[in-house]
């Protein structure tokens, strides 16, 4: 079995990703205002909502329920959605899910397919594998489409084309679409945005979809949406494929009461989002106007069972890709998502990417956060972020530690110093006063402003003030001297 | 330090040195929030780890009776002013720690209000971080300055002549930032603040 996220396994370390996306002023400016205006309007939308608190815990309480019990609930809903006539299959991995995908397509004589926003269709990187076999995959949400004719990669979870502003997307259309005089108008690029989709959603006969809750009491799949595009997806073609991961399963459909209420409000800020599509299996074939005459449903696992065994990392399954972690978080609004070189970008991204691949790769990634907690604050399932990237780091330091080149790294071997230094206050006091004959060479007017090694990361952008010549001890000594005589 | 970048092992030593310290005292008072969150959030879970029950029920003891400075005034003396008189502008940082973890609130704010002469100012977008994030600001050096330099913009916005937290660490990066951009804006921790008395 072999777990891929995405192009993981190719991407630079976060620092050297968010070094070049900090160089990008254009790019730096359109993710503070995407992420300006969706925080400000979430905000709005759960002031509202007397019993915001109870919900998330609500929400906390079912996900962490189903969880413990995933073999149960996984396999109720694969016994109700093949009695409604869908068709479930398993896949262990990417490679996997992207065969059975295309299988189905061969078999139903499809080379084209229409496509809902599906995350989880980027993270076992689906479009590449069908275009190998020599099927063309048609995006059909707005950003999603824009990602794809440009030749991008998602940097949102809710939002994949939040990195791009209108005059950037009109020019992608002018391009692909062959439209030389089409304007930056929004009104103008929804329209070509129009005509080039519905074409595609009259003709082609196979959609692909992903879901955002998978019902195991009726054998339902519910996908929510903004633009519409997914109800075509669902709706129109004669087979549809849903991708979803093994995570999504929710108990009950009451269960959704929950869920619907904060995922909209969480994702962009909305009471409740324009669409949201819940199918089971398939309509009868004498009466079927309209829905789709076969159903199939990869369920995935990509890492996600081992995940199970911690229960720590068990918690990150709980994630609905609401995106409100990406808008809260300070170092994601800097950098935006592509430096996290995944397509789950910012806080949730920053533990799901390298847990699902169990640290074989993003292992840059838990140490891209401050531990402010802002993630956590509005995270809608109540997943402990901060508490799982120290946790994460543990994982990898203990790895690190088990090579040569981790025993003698600058960090470990500084940590073990300081660790012995701060142990007891001669050797803490002993630590100081080299500090301070140390520090001696590097002051210019009262300030240290080029120190070597790790501390020359802090010195690059900010000054230091010296170690005082007298410390707090000293001065609490002394004080206490003074009152005894 | 060690435990949040994932030198778990390696912190429960200091965790030992700490307890046994301050094992008897009435009150523990800390001038760093940050401090007293990895302390409430973590010392339990690590003395667990440990599996020594004498460890653990030190640790259970002793949490209780620690303070965040703020916290020990206001909540647990109930006192809000401390005479003190500081004549000048003031914005103050909530920092992460003290905001979303130790939930201080208004204590902070209560304590400045009452110090004469002080004119306290509120900060722009005061929630977001400054960038810090312990070892953070080295291995990512370049995001830790860029959400440096959205705080200070901030700072220096409010036309206070110092800024004030609970935290030395976050203040530490303000005044980096704040001095390399050759402003005059001084850094003081509220301690420092309510220890300002009236000129003689």
């Amino acid at each position: 079995m072999s777990v891929r996220v995405g192009k993981t396994a190719t991407a630079p370390t976060f620092p050297i990703a968010a070094h070049n996306a900090l160089a990008n002023r254009q790019l730096r400016a359109n993710v503070a205002r995407a992420t300006n205006t969706i925080r400000s309007k979430r905000a709005l939308r759960v002031e509202e909502m007397p019993d915001w608190q109870a919900l998330r815990q609500s929400a906390s309480d079912i996900k962490s329920h189903t969880l413990a019990h995933l073999d149960h609930y996984l396999t109720k809903f694969e016994r109700n959605c093949e009695r409604a006539g869908g068709k479930v299959h398993w896949a262990r991995d990417a490679d996997e899910a992207n065969t059975i995908a295309i299988d189905l397509i061969r078999h139903y004589g499809g080379t084209e397919v229409i496509k809902v926003k599906t995350m989880t269709s980027d993270e076992v990187q689906m479009n590449v594998a069908l275009e190998a076999a020599g099927i063309t995959p048609i995006e059909t949400d707005l950003a999603d489409m824009i990602v794809q004719m440009g030749h991008d990669e998602p940097s949102h979870i809710v939002v994949p084309a939040l990195h791009k502003n209108r005059f950037e997307i009109a020019e992608i259309f002018r391009r692909t679409m062959n439209l030389p005089d089409l304007t930056d108008t929004p009104a103008d690029l929804a329209a070509a945005a129009r005509a080039y989709l519905r074409d595609r959603f009259l003709r082609v006969k196979i959609g692909i979809s992903g879901a955002n809750f998978a019902i195991a009491e009726t054998g339902a799949i519910c996908v929510v949406e903004s633009e519409g595009n997914g109800r075509m997806c669902v709706t129109m073609p004669d087979v549809l494929i849903s991708l979803v991961g093994v995570e999504k399963v929710i108990p009950t459909f009451q269960d959704l009461e929950v869920f619907l209420q904060l995922l909209p409000r969480s994702a962009t800020g909305e009471r409740m989002n324009p669409y949201t599509s819940l199918w089971t299996g398939v309509t009868p074939h004498h009466q079927a106007q309209d829905g789709p005459r076969a159903f199939h449903i990869i369920l995935l696992d990509n890492g996600r069972t081992a995940q199970l065994l911690d229960e720590r990392e068990r918690e990150t399954l709980a994630c609905i890709r609401c995106g409100a972690c990406l808008n809260a978080c300070p170092v994601y609004r800097e950098t935006g998502g592509l430096a996290y070189g995944s397509i789950y970008s910012g806080p949730i991204g920053a533990i799901l990417s390298p847990q699902l691949q169990n640290l074989e790769h993003s292992r840059s990634l838990p140490y891209a956060s401050t531990l402010c907690g802002a993630c956590y604050e509005v995270c809608p399932v109540k997943i402990n972020i901060p508490e799982t990237l120290i946790h994460l780091r543990g994982r990898i330091v203990r790895e690190d530690q088990k090579t040569l080149g981790g025993i003698f790294s600058a960090e470990n071997l500084a940590m073990q110093i300081a660790a012995k230094a701060f142990l007891n206050h001669r050797s803490y006091e002993a630590a100081q006063r080299l500090a301070r004959m140390g520090q001696r060479i590097f002051e210019r007017d009262g300030q240290l402003t080029n120190l070597p090694g790790m501390a020359g990361g802090w010195t690059q952008y900010r000054d230091l003030r010296p170690i005082p010549k007298s410390s707090f001890r000293d001065w609490w000594k002394s004080r206490e001297k003074e009152s005894r005589s | 330090m060690h435990y949040n970048t994932g030198y778990h092992g390696e912190a429960v030593p200091l965790v030992r040195r700490f307890v046994q310290t301050f094992r008897d005292a009435e009150a523990v008072c800390v001038p760093s929030a940050s401090c007293v969150a990895m302390m409430r959030e973590h010392y339990e879970l690590m003395a667990e780890r440990e599996n020594d029950p004498a460890f653990l029920a030190d640790v259970r003891s002793l949490l209780p009776r620690v303070f965040e400075f703020s916290e020990l005034l206001v909540n647990r003396l109930n006192l809000e002013d401390v005479g003190a008189h500081f004549a000048d502008t003031v914005t103050y940082h909530p920092s992460c720690h003290s905001l979303r973890m130790l939930h201080v609130g208004d204590a902070p704010r209560k304590l400045l209000r009452a110090v004469r002469g002080l004119t306290l100012i509120e900060l722009p977008n005061q929630e977001q971080c400054c960038g810090f994030g312990g070892t953070f600001a080295v291995k990512n050096a370049d995001v830790s300055a860029a959400m440096l330099t959205a705080k200070d913009a901030c700072v220096i916005e409010t036309g206070a002549n110092v800024v004030t937290a609970l935290d030395n660490s976050c203040l530490m990066q303000i005044y980096g930032g704040l001095h390399r951009a050759g402003s005059a804006v001084r850094t003081m921790h509220l301690a420092e603040i309510l220890a300002s008395e009236a000129p003689q």
